[in-house]
């Protein structure tokens, strides 16, 4: 009796103490495993990576609805929780369907249902990696991402700089503007260089983010719809009684006298100047 | 005790024909390869008849089936899934409570492929001996699942889970997935007889709560024909499930086997040359059972 109490006790505390270990491993595998690789990108409409885990059954209906086979679902040495969504954006991006048919297939809301315009997706956000080997920083003009987005002239536009090295030309800047871009990848897709000089990033990578106690002056003024700040009162020149300034600098003249020494014809204040 | 016959089932086969006496086995395979087929005749064939795995998947663009443990463990983890989800999993859960929960290991799941070959070598090379891992290791593991899936706010199996694994490998690629599968070919051949599916295996032990109340079970009806060959017992993937219900009439144990861990696979009856059992119901016997004890208690 003693024996088999002792034994029944034997084999329940292995039993907890193999089953504790094996849950101590799954828990911190499972906090591994939101570290996302920077080149993996979730579909559209995917919650937060964290909240995603939760949410996702790996059940690949939005890779089947995928009509373009961008998405795919993890696979066991891919470092990206097994059996979840992703794409890389340089292998196949994101078409963006109007209808968003991977949202509309995924039964959890790991893909938010929320999202119907595609516009406001945000996969990831796009940043000129390298602006060394990026043609148009270099002078050329190759504008492909730019010309290629889905969104041009919102998520990408290309802005005019002087062109210091040759001194006599222009250098167009693909630039990326984050609150419109929805990290598709079609501009890291079709980027001409070897390896693309533009990529989409997870946005907790690709963006900053001031203190949140930050204010933009010119912002708040445009919100307010004035000044922040008291203006400052009206200048005045302390000026000898009678006398006026005079803004050609010539110096102080009498009040009321508005002849000035320029004429409406610039040649005749030229004539006029250089007679002796 | 009677002599154990090398090979069980000789004795059906003789009794019954070779078909007879694989009959259940045959329909099983067929229904694993069947369900695993209609999944791949999408991305093989292009013929959409279902579209997903077995954690989720959708019919004919109408019915949705949704794996009731992996949304627990997503419920565990503190997401509210869609309606989508939430009705397929009442669909699967009432499904497996009419058929046995445990139906889902013998019937559809593909690591039972995996495993029963495991077994069937094993006993073919005479191999015994092993780790002893008791088999109330799975609820265990069932309830650490859910444990750490809250915890960590994560769906905890899935990411180790070799049963979707290999399902969702095969129809949407496995890279080195395989070295799981054969890591549990191994464990099940040398470690320990019928150890995945009998001892560890979580998704088991959570359909097996599902098979508590289940309305399809096996029944030695004839148990009184019983000559003790133990041909079922050699079989069976579960038999510590059968020992009350076929030896248990003296005790007064009913015919029905009632554990949860019955896979409803009807080996049993497929290697019974005396037709000692059959489907039924949990009810069908019962009353039967219980008068027939009445009977005998009243002498």
């Amino acid at each position: 009796m003693d024996t088999t109490r002792r034994r029944f006790i034997g084999d329940a505390a292995r039993t907890a103490g193999g089953v504790a270990l094996c849950g101590l491993g799954l828990g911190l595998y499972a906090r591994r495993s939101t570290s996302l690789p920077a080149q993996a990108l979730r579909p559209p409409g995917a919650i937060t990576e964290s909240e995603f885990l939760a949410a996702c059954i790996r059940c690949g209906l939005c890779v089947r609805d995928c009509p373009y086979d961008t998405l795919q679902l993890a696979q066991f040495d891919d470092d990206i929780a097994i059996g979840t969504p992703w794409f890389n954006a340089r292998n196949i991006p994101c078409e963006m369907c109007e209808d968003i048919p991977c949202v509309a297939a995924c039964p959890t809301g790991a893909l938010d249902p929320a999202l119907t315009d595609i516009d406001a997706a945000r996969m990831g956000t796009a940043v000129l990696v390298d602006q060394e080997n990026c043609l148009n920083y270099l002078g050329l003009r190759c504008d492909v991402c730019y010309r290629v987005c889905p969104l041009i002239d919102e998520a990408i536009t290309i802005e005019w700089q002087h062109n210091a090295r040759s001194g006599k030309h222009s250098r167009l800047l693909p630039t990326v503007h984050a609150d419109a871009c929805t990290g598709c990848g079609k501009c890291e897709y079709a980027c001409v260089l070897e390896e693309a000089a533009i990529k989409v990033l997870p946005q907790r990578v690709a963006r900053g983010a001031g203190g949140r106690h930050y204010r933009i002056g010119w912002e708040e003024k445009a919100q307010a719809g004035d000044s922040l700040v008291p203006a400052d009162p009206e200048h005045r020149y302390n000026l000898p009684e009678g006398l006026d300034y005079d803004y050609a600098g010539e110096g102080l003249i009498r009040e009321g006298d508005t002849a000035t020494p320029f004429a409406a014809d610039p040649l005749e204040t030229l004539n006029r100047e250089s007679a002796p | 005790m009677t002599q154990i016959a090398q090979q069980p089932g000789t004795d059906a086969i003789a009794a019954k024909g070779w078909l007879l006496a694989h009959r259940w086995l045959l329909l099983r395979r067929a229904s694993q390869l069947g369900i695993l087929g209609v999944f791949l005749l999408g991305p093989w064939a292009g013929i959409w008849i279902v579209q997903g795995n077995l954690n989720a998947s959708l019919t004919l663009d109408i019915l949705p089936l949704t794996d009731p443990f992996v949304l627990l463990q997503s419920l565990a983890a503190r997401h509210v899934p869609e309606l989508t989800a939430i009705s397929g999993a009442l669909i699967v859960t009432a499904f497996y409570v009419l058929v046995g929960g445990r139906a889902y290991c013998a019937w559809v799941c593909p690591v039972n492929i995996v495993t029963d070959t495991a077994g069937w070598l094993r006993q073919r090379l005479g191999l015994t001996g092993g780790t002893r891992v008791t088999n109330r290791t799975r609820y265990w593991l069932c309830g650490t699942i859910l444990l750490v899936s809250a915890v960590t706010g994560i769906i905890t199996w899935e990411l180790v889970n070799p049963v979707s694994m290999l399902h969702r490998g095969l129809i949407f690629g496995m890279s080195t997935g395989w070295a799981v599968i054969l890591g549990i070919f191994v464990f099940d051949l040398f470690v320990s007889r019928r150890g995945w599916c009998g001892h560890l295996c979580p998704v088991g032990a959570f359909y097996s709560v599902l098979g508590r109340v289940a309305v399809l079970r096996v029944n030695a009806a004839r148990r009184a024909q019983c000559n003790r060959c133990m041909d079922c017992i050699q079989v069976c993937p579960e038999p510590q499930v059968l020992k009350a219900p076929l030896f248990g009439a003296d005790e007064g144990s009913g015919s029905i086997i009632q554990s949860p861990n019955c896979t409803n696979c009807g080996r049993c009856i497929d290697v019974c040359s005396r037709d000692v059992f059959q489907f039924g119901t949990r009810f069908s016997g019962n009353a039967e059972t219980r008068l027939q004890f009445a009977k005998e208690t009243q002498r």
